[in-house]
């Protein structure tokens, strides 16, 4: 056929990229998206998600977050049932709302509420980086804005776990406000006095970064968390250079004096415990 | 002369039609009068019509022309005695952010503002309007500064957004932009902020967190540029035009949904055709919002603040169908 000699021959074959790193392990045995150590999954939640070969923090759904920070049985939920709207009429972001809402079983990329740590009243919000890519919309910015607002009114210390990818593209410059909008409240409650822990976790990037997680009293990360105000592919096409290997990680950030400490996820509830507490009997 | 719009093209070309008629009727001694009133009304309505309709991305194109009166045109005609205030005390000066003291009529107030260059060489010198971590760090300190001798402050944005590089990363460009929204939220003096040109994100958000915010009617205010959009929702730039539109970027857009205060008008085709103009309409509404603010206690300037960026957001409840605002 004629016709055969005009299609152009594949030149290139299709090379199946590294598997997506899993969310959140399943089945019985679990291996190490970094190190490719094997474990049985039981004994990996044990461990809180971290690889006993080479320490990689795997990410943490909110659900799992709280569990390992706040004493059994003292959590109380804020806002669960707040949800986005779709503000530009953005085609599909109605149906990937719904999608993530079934797979993570929240309804937004926030969870928000009061609970204990070692019997400390404290007022959580942990972000998920599953929904949305942990990005901030209308509903991220008014959680957290109400979280802070509790903490206010009931006179507890603010701890926030962030994971975001940053703003949120389809909610446009409504997502931007957010950033004003977690500031204003985040100053009234500095103002008070009260104190505010922020704890970066994989990613922290974008508005998030450029907002309420990097000005917290104390500002720590968990270790080889991706911390940046920009993306490392537009960084690179700026400036036409390579960037170091550890650009924008946990442990580059505290070398540059971004952060007050990295973190072991086994020892972050006692750390941030302790805090409590000198901030707790500090208080007259 | 100023680089023609494409939207403007039309105009430009009746303009020469124009033009042309009467230099033929002057050689050649021909009476052309009716046909050339024809002409000019149908060029009124064209004018009319064309400016009336301004598409977000003709808006875009304004916003970003290359003669668009800066923050340094405007200072020079809203204020006097401006003495411009240099560097962070920390690393460096940007030139990206100029910033100073300047009577307003008799008050003594700071101005800041994002400084695009005007042709290349400055452009260098300014980075294009995009700042590093110390230019929001010499505005925060100049904000601090007009809070302790109670001078109002009145902040310009137009920037493409903070500058994605790797020292701005070293230097902590998250850290900066985030305590200039926090302690703006708590500064106890008037803070009203002009968006001129373009609004570009975080960058542009760092001295966007005011008492008021206005905004000029071609101007742009928004979370990524419609380029930027258009690469991640289309994986394709050159659909910019197209996302434009559907990001609701334009002054009239942010007025809508709460966000801005006021839509200060622009000159007929945009504020280069003539800046003096352009500042005198900026003027009455600067003058009309420092009246406004200036009768507040800090208390009430603090908790206006609060409330104006409390309520900006669009959400709902499970098994609720209205949306609150």
């Amino acid at each position: 056929m004629i016709k055969g000699l005009f299609v152009k021959k594949k030149k290139y074959a299709t090379i199946p990229t590294g598997k997506v790193k899993q969310d959140v392990p399943e089945g019985i045995m679990s291996k190490c998206p970094e190190c490719k150590h094997i474990m049985v999954t039981k004994e990996l939640r044990k461990n809180l998600l971290v690889c006993q070969g080479c320490q990689y923090h795997y990410p943490m759904s909110s659900q799992e977050r709280i569990a390992s920070l706040i004493d059994e049985g003292t959590f109380t939920e804020y806002d669960a049932e707040m949800i986005s709207g779709n503000p530009l009429e953005f085609p599909d972001y109605v149906e990937k709302l719904e999608g993530d809402r079934k797979k993570t079983k929240i309804n937004e990329a926030v969870v928000t509420g009061a609970g204990q740590m070692n019997g400390l009243d404290v007022t959580l919000a942990v972000m998920d980086s599953r929904f949305r890519m942990g990005s901030m919309g209308s509903v991220v910015g008014e959680k957290i804005t109400r979280a802070i607002e509790h903490a206010i009114d009931n006179e507890t210390p603010f701890i926030i776990f962030t994971a975001s990818g940053g703003a949120r593209m389809q909610e446009g410059v409504l997502s931007l406000m957010q950033m004003a909008k977690t500031s204003v409240a985040l100053k009234r409650l500095s103002d008070r006095g009260l104190l505010f822990i922020s704890v970066m976790t994989h990613p922290t990037t974008g508005g998030v970064s450029a907002s309420f997680a990097s000005v917290g009293d104390y500002n720590f990360a968990e270790p080889k968390a991706l911390i940046g105000f920009a993306g490392r592919r537009i960084i690179e096409q700026t400036i036409r250079q390579e960037l170091p290997e550890d650009f924008q990680t946990a442990e580059f950030l505290l070398k540059h004096g971004q952060l007050d400490r990295v973190i072991h996820r086994s020892d972050m509830k006692k750390t941030l415990s302790t805090l409590l507490k000198m901030h707790t009997e500090g208080r007259r | 002369m100023a680089a023609e719009l494409e939207f403007e093209r039309p105009i430009h070309e009746l303009e020469k039609k124009i033009a042309e008629l009467r230099s033929f009727m002057d050689e050649k001694d021909i009476d052309l009068t009716d046909e050339i009133k024809r002409l000019e009304e149908k060029l009124a309505n064209l004018e009319k019509s064309t400016y009336s309709e301004m598409k977000p991305w003709d808006r875009v194109q304004i916003a970003r022309h290359a003669e668009r009166p800066t923050t340094l045109d405007y200072i020079r005609y809203l204020f006097t005695d401006f003495i411009e205030l240099h560097g962070d005390r920390l690393f460096g000066d940007d030139e990206a952010i100029v910033g100073g003291v300047a009577f307003y009529k008799e008050l003594p107030v700071t101005v800041i503002g994002h400084q695009r260059g005007k042709d290349t060489k400055e452009n260098l010198r300014r980075n294009f309007g995009m700042p590093h971590p110390e230019g929001y760090r010499k505005a925060l300190r100049l904000m601090k500064q007009a809070e302790k001798f109670n001078r109002p402050i009145i902040c310009f944005i137009d920037t493409k957004g903070a500058y994605p590089g790797k020292a701005a990363e070293e230097r902590g460009q998250s850290e900066a932009i985030a305590r200039n929204l926090v302690e703006m939220a708590g500064l106890t003096v008037p803070v009203i902020c002009v968006v001129i040109g373009e609004g570009g994100s975080g960058g542009a958000l760092a001295l966007g967190v005011g008492n008021y915010v206005h905004m000029l009617e071609n101007s742009t205010y928004s979370v990524i540029s419609p380029e930027g959009a258009a690469a991640i929702l289309w994986k394709d730039a050159s659909l910019a035009k197209k996302a434009a539109e559907s990001m609701r970027i334009t002054a009239p857009d942010l007025k809508e949904m709460g966000i801005i205060d006021e839509i200060i008008e622009e000159v007929k085709g945009g504020a280069h055709k003539d800046a003096k103009h352009q500042a005198e309409l900026i003027d009455h509404i600067l003058e009309k919002s420092l009246n406004n603010l200036l009768s507040m206690s800090e208390e009430e300037l603090i908790n206006q603040r609060y409330e104006k960026y409390k309520k900006i957001g669009q959400f709902g409840f499970v098994n609720d169908s209205i949306v609150v605002k």
